[in-house]
């Protein structure tokens, strides 16, 4: 997705008319979008640069300070600590959400007549408000008169558990956003021509066989898109916590972004806050990077052992 | 041998789909069978499935005490105005890239699409700061402004506009209509489906924003649905029914533009994963 809008498009779409110059209603066109872009986003970007050099506070800035505060977090044990359950709540998360995401997609596209209601009940906690998700996912879990404890018995409390209140938020996710991978699938699954399963089928392919040699082969771009998106979304994982445990207990769910947060607004130290943003940065792009790397050299390994 | 194991693949295929769908569907409606009840029923020590007696009260509580409406209110005003310059900023800028020719455009471009790479949740703390300083804490402006910027809207009007045909835009052209003439007559009313989607799907992003409102509002009559629900122990006390009637009436009018436009919100949603349904 990204390689497509940074070059390929623009070439194309070569503007009729050429030689006549369009700068002025270009310009009038595109005024608003770059003043809020370099307002609230490119502006942002550099000045969280420029705050992790400096000692600074929410409201004003006091000095430079160099690498200072990079050289703190390398040695910060509670900032890796955080990056650790940033990592273990992904690691719970992605490949669960995908491949429940792809079941679901299979079930909506194989039940046709009841296609459009399945469909619904999967996708539509993904458009709740996460104050919902997050407000039922507490009454259920309660530890007296919660409706798992009254399943499986007991009276565990399992926000409160350190075993139990990272896997506990991550179910709690899988729930509230499943439904968006498997709306990416189901669109892969419907962009495979009927014909290739006619072909397949008159050669005598039936169930799995017809799902390795066509469906498979046919959906692994999407998979691989759907992998890459859901890393990135879980890895920015805060709301959920943040609600549900306010990073407890012991700290055991408190993640990347909500000690960024704890930094800033209630240490007030927004010199070493934007110092943990930029490592936060890098660790998103270099995993995103890193995927899509993984994605790519897999599929020449398997299109050189195919040739 | 072959019917055998084909009989074998649809019982399961029909069990997981039943069970699937059960669990997903679970959650809600045991929230609404805990807002049908009595207070005291969700404390009782005997568990019932559903409510003994049935009873409106955790709603009409909910919504005369507390901030509810308030933040009903407040999140409508603000999705429905981010929405609008959303679709304003990003029509016109879209139209731009796609159709004018000048220069810098594809280095704006890719600038502009950079932010597909770099997470906002990394700009929160200067974009406080450069909020606090124009004065925009607890504001409507403070809450709307950040959520404009939306490039992955702009992708997919630019996608749209490339792939229509020139002749639309030099027939107008001939007539002498200026470039905002041409996107509000000519691309705007050909586009109509796509900028639906994207609309109700900016509205539903807008709505359920929780990070941006809880950085920016500290008044509780500033709050938008989704920070309030996280305040309603202190509005409404650790009384559950109550609070899944609150979570009920936060989730309604999303599920609602959901179910009517379910199409749409899937062809949009479909649209930001780069994907076309």
């Amino acid at each position: 997705m990204f390689k497509r809008a940074a070059n390929t498009e623009l070439a194309r779409s070569a503007p009729p008319m050429a030689g006549r110059a369009e700068g002025l209603p270009a310009a009038l066109l595109l005024a608003p979008f770059v003043l809020v872009f370099l307002l609230f986003f490119l502006g942002p970007a550099v000045q969280t640069l420029w705050l992790s050099l400096t000692e600074s506070s929410l409201t004003r800035t006091s000095a430079f300070v160099g690498l200072a505060n990079y050289a703190t977090l390398v040695q910060d044990e509670a900032f890796w600590a955080s990056l650790g359950h940033t990592f273990y709540f992904s690691l719970l998360t992605v490949i669960p959400l995908t491949v429940l995401g792809l079941v679901m997609a299979l079930l909506v596209h194989r039940f046709v007549r009841a296609s459009s209601w399945l469909q619904g009940a999967f996708f539509l906690p993904y458009v709740l408000p996460i104050s919902v998700m997050t407000l039922i996912a507490d009454w259920m879990l309660q530890p007296s008169s919660g409706v798992i404890n009254h399943i499986v018995g007991g009276q565990r409390a399992w926000l409160a558990d350190v075993d139990w209140a990272m896997p506990m938020v991550a179910i709690g996710t899988i729930w509230w956003t499943v439904g968006f991978n498997m709306l990416m699938l189901l669109a892969g699954l419907r962009n495979i021509p009927a014909e290739l399963y006619e072909a397949a089928a008159l050669d005598g392919a039936r169930g799995f066989t017809l799902f390795r040699a066509i469906t498979w082969p046919a959906l692994r771009p999407v998979v691989g898109t759907a992998l890459l998106l859901q890393l990135i979304a879980s890895l920015k994982i805060f709301g959920q916590t943040y609600i549900l445990t306010t990073g407890g207990p012991f700290n055991t769910t408190r993640v990347t972004l909500h000690y960024m947060y704890e930094t800033a607004f209630t240490q007030s130290d927004a010199g070493y806050a934007a110092a943990i943003a930029m490592a936060f940065m890098a660790v998103v792009i270099a995993l995103s990077l890193l995927q899509l790397w993984l994605g790519r050299s897999w599929r020449r390994m398997r299109a050189g052992r195919e040739a | 041998m072959k019917h055998r194991s084909q009989l074998g693949w649809s019982i399961v295929a029909t069990a997981s789909a039943c069970v699937l769908a059960a669990l997903w569907v679970f959650p809600l409606l045991w929230a609404l069978s805990t807002a049908l009840r009595p207070e005291l029923e969700t404390v009782s020590a005997t568990f019932h499935w559903l409510p003994r007696s049935w009873t409106l009260d955790a709603f009409a509580k909910t919504l005369g005490a507390g901030n509810l409406p308030r933040w009903l209110f407040n999140s409508a005003l603000v999705a429905l105005l981010v929405t609008l310059v959303t679709m304003a900023i990003s029509l016109m800028a879209a139209y731009a890239f796609s159709q004018l020719r000048f220069r810098g455009r594809s280095a704006l471009f890719g600038i502009a699409m950079l932010a597909f790479l770099l997470p906002f949740e990394a700009l929160l703390v200067p974009l406080f700061r450069t909020m606090n300083a124009l004065g925009l804490i607890n504001s409507y402006a403070g809450l709307v402004l950040p959520q404009v910027v939306s490039p992955v809207v702009i992708y997919v009007f630019k996608q749209f506009f490339d792939a229509v045909p020139a002749d639309f835009r030099e027939a107008a052209l001939m007539d002498g209509a200026g470039p905002l003439r041409v996107l509000w007559s000519v691309y705007l009313p050909i586009s109509g489906n796509i900028v639906w989607a994207m609309a109700i799907v900016t509205f539903i992003g807008a709505w359920n924003n929780f990070l941006w409102p809880f950085i920016i509002v500290t008044s509780n009559d500033m709050m938008t649905i989704p920070l309030g629900l996280t305040q309603t122990y202190d509005a409404f006390g650790v009384r559950y029914a109550q609070l899944m009637a609150a979570a009920l009436l936060g989730a309604l009018p999303v599920a609602l533009a959901y179910v009517v436009f379910q199409r749409r919100v899937t062809q949009g949603f479909l649209a930001t994963s780069g994907l076309k349904g």
